[in-house]
């Protein structure tokens, strides 16, 4: 595997594993846009866990902690937060990511602006063994209960209270495993690199991760990783045949593309690229039956 | 004395937070998004401003430059500025609330115009990056080092006109909203679009209009930011545009008046916490006052309980 394939492999798998921590709030029709906050508190609490400043752990059991604190913070919050909704909700939790970056940016013995040194080193490997995981698990947690019930408040919120289910609950622990999933791909990114700086997880990051889980569609488990691997990959590949094309300008515009590809997304497919509809007429064809009965059953 | 010279510097860099978070505050007060594209509008002024004044532009250069000459192109810098960010205003409306509404509604659909405005802003910060870099910019200002001092303090004339004419325009257009004709039309449109139109209001007609008084808003905050920092960049929106969210929300969402009182409060506040903690502290205090609103009392100070409440 060349090194330019493994590094595109590496920033995919982050991006999957984000994806899927902010999908799991999403499911449940929450907007968080404050990934950047949670990725922040795994990355240096691992860190320093693992570091020989901090306590010296091994990096598996510093990246469980890690992840155990951050839901923990995820946990705190999301009990005020889930107070508020809509434009309040997508605020609060970015206002939570700038406070998270700030207090990083000026915690001393975390290395301050300058950054954090990390140890321990995670291998190719590992980040797409964790990747995986996050994956199977995110299918596994949607086809629970809890996982029906989210869907169900994503639906319909009052017909969902109505029928019984605790709206709050789901919505604390979507929002409390969503935010220890994003603190794991942190703490994923900082033993990859090595290295930890608060201002690459900015606001740009958060939108960016909200992008991918909106525009690959909250209907389905499909959804993020579709959303993640698309535009992860789909830009490369752009940067790749405009170099081949000779043009430099093009490589270097690819965003302004990337930008109206998702102005004209919302504008024919605003529910995302997976639909719940589509995943069910694509499992009635593969499994032979009429895709038709299935799709009208929804 | 050197706390009342920081508290009047504070209240200038409130005077520019206050009309984007004006402009913000429009937008959810009428239309209920949270539209993103004010960062890359506030940008893109402040772009056009510094193309034009050092030549810059894709073209045309040379024929402003023989209009107004070395000494007024500063005139023509807000000119183009204006008129770009009017034109762009008017694209993007057409693809934001006109496909607000979803085929299949369920709780995310509401985020349709969030997500498309997030796309514009990709759009325009990286149509600047690949046109001029993402490198800071500088610019001579065209009125020098223009202060005058009363007692020990020192006032800069473009930063007095700054506060003026925004507090200026934040008054006309509240008395525009209270009382005209399409004040009315806009209030109905706030309260509910489907009733609106059923009484005669032409709301696709109307939703345009608010699009450009906040990109009006949003050019004017621009150019005034150039001309008293001198020294932009490609991501110079998001910075001005998150603080300037946060004084929308101390206000409360959908209050012209709270989002002036919000936007000097925080720009009092970002002055003080630079002076007292330092540059790098200065996130803390803002964002930490606005999660602590959001959590206590989420209307802000004047805010009606009514908007934004299960909309994005």
């Amino acid at each position: 595997m060349s090194g330019y394939i493994e590094a595109q492999l590496i920033i995919l798998c982050l991006s999957v594993i984000y994806a899927y921590a902010i999908f799991l709030p999403a499911a449940s029709g929450q907007l968080n846009l404050g990934a950047a906050g949670f990725i922040t508190l795994g990355a240096y609490t691992s860190g320093w866990l693992n570091g020989s400043d901090g306590l010296g752990l091994p990096m598996a059991l510093s990246i469980v902690l890690s992840m155990a604190f951050v839901g923990a913070i995820g946990f705190a919050i999301s009990l005020p937060i889930l107070r508020t909704r809509g434009v309040y909700m997508v605020l609060a939790t970015f206002a939570f990511a700038e406070v998270v970056s700030g207090i990083a940016i000026n915690m001393e013995f975390l290395g301050g602006a300058a950054g954090m040194p990390v140890d321990a080193h995670a291998p190719v490997e590992v980040v797409v063994g964790v990747a995986i995981a996050v994956v199977l698990f995110c299918f596994y947690f949607m086809s629970t209960r809890l996982g029906l019930a989210l869907r169900s408040i994503h639906d319909d919120e009052s017909v969902s209270l109505l029928f019984g289910v605790n709206v709050r609950t789901a919505r604390v622990v979507a929002f409390t495993v969503g935010g220890m999933l994003a603190g794991l791909g942190g703490a994923i990114y900082g033993h990859h690199y090595n290295y930890v700086e608060a201002q690459t997880f900015n606001v740009l990051l958060s939108i960016y991760i909200l992008l991918y889980v909106l525009l690959g569609g909250t209907q389905t488990a499909w959804g993020p990783l579709v959303g993640a691997a698309f535009f992860t990959v789909l830009p490369e590949i752009f940067r790749q045949f405009a170099v081949e094309m000779g043009s430099d300008w093009l490589a270097d515009s690819r965003f302004i593309f990337f930008g109206m590809f998702i102005v004209l997304m919302m504008v024919v497919r605003p529910e995302g690229v997976v639909t719940r509809t589509m995943q069910d007429r694509c499992a009635g064809y593969l499994s032979g039956r009429r895709a038709r009965t299935v799709a009208a059953g929804e | 004395m050197l706390l009342l010279q920081q508290l009047i510097n504070g209240l200038m860099l409130g005077g520019l937070y206050v009309m984007v978070a004006v402009a913000f505050t429009l937008i959810i007060g009428m239309l209920n998004f949270l539209n993103f594209t004010i960062p890359a509008l506030f940008m893109f002024a402040a772009m056009m401003m510094w193309a034009t004044m050092t030549g810059n532009l894709p073209f045309g250069n040379d024929f402003l430059f023989s209009v107004f000459g070395e000494h007024h192109i500063w005139i023509a810098g807000a000119i183009v500025s204006i008129v770009s960010i009017c034109l762009v205003s008017l694209i993007i409306e057409r693809f934001t609330y006109r496909y607000m509404k979803a085929k299949y509604g369920d709780a995310t659909e509401h985020a349709l115009p969030l997500v498309s405005s997030l796309g514009f802003l990709i759009i325009f910060e990286h149509l600047v990056i690949s046109q001029w870099g993402s490198d800071p910019l500088q610019i001579e200002s065209p009125f020098g080092n223009a202060t005058f001092t009363v007692g020990s303090l020192i006032f800069s004339y473009p930063q007095i006109i700054s506060l003026g004419l925004s507090l200026g325009i934040v008054f006309l257009l509240s008395h525009v909203i209270r009382r005209t004709k399409l004040g009315r039309a806009l209030r109905s449109i706030a309260e509910r679009p489907d009733t609106a139109t059923l009484m005669g209001v032409d709301v696709l007609r109307i939703v345009p209009v608010v699009y450009v008084i906040t990109g009006l808003l949003c050019a004017i905050s621009g150019i005034l930011f150039t001309i008293n920092y001198t020294s932009i960049d490609a991501y110079i929106g998001d910075t001005v545009a998150t603080v300037a969210i946060a004084g929308m929300v101390l206000g409360g969402l959908g209050n012209v008046w709270g989002a002036v009182v919000g936007g000097l409060f925080v720009g009092i506040l970002e002055v003080f916490s630079i002076y007292i903690v330092g540059a790098d502290f200065v996130k803390v205090p803002i964002w930490g006052l606005l999660l602590l609103i959001l959590v206590v009392k989420p209307t802000g100070l004047f805010g009606h309980t009514a908007i934004g409440k299960g909309k994005f």
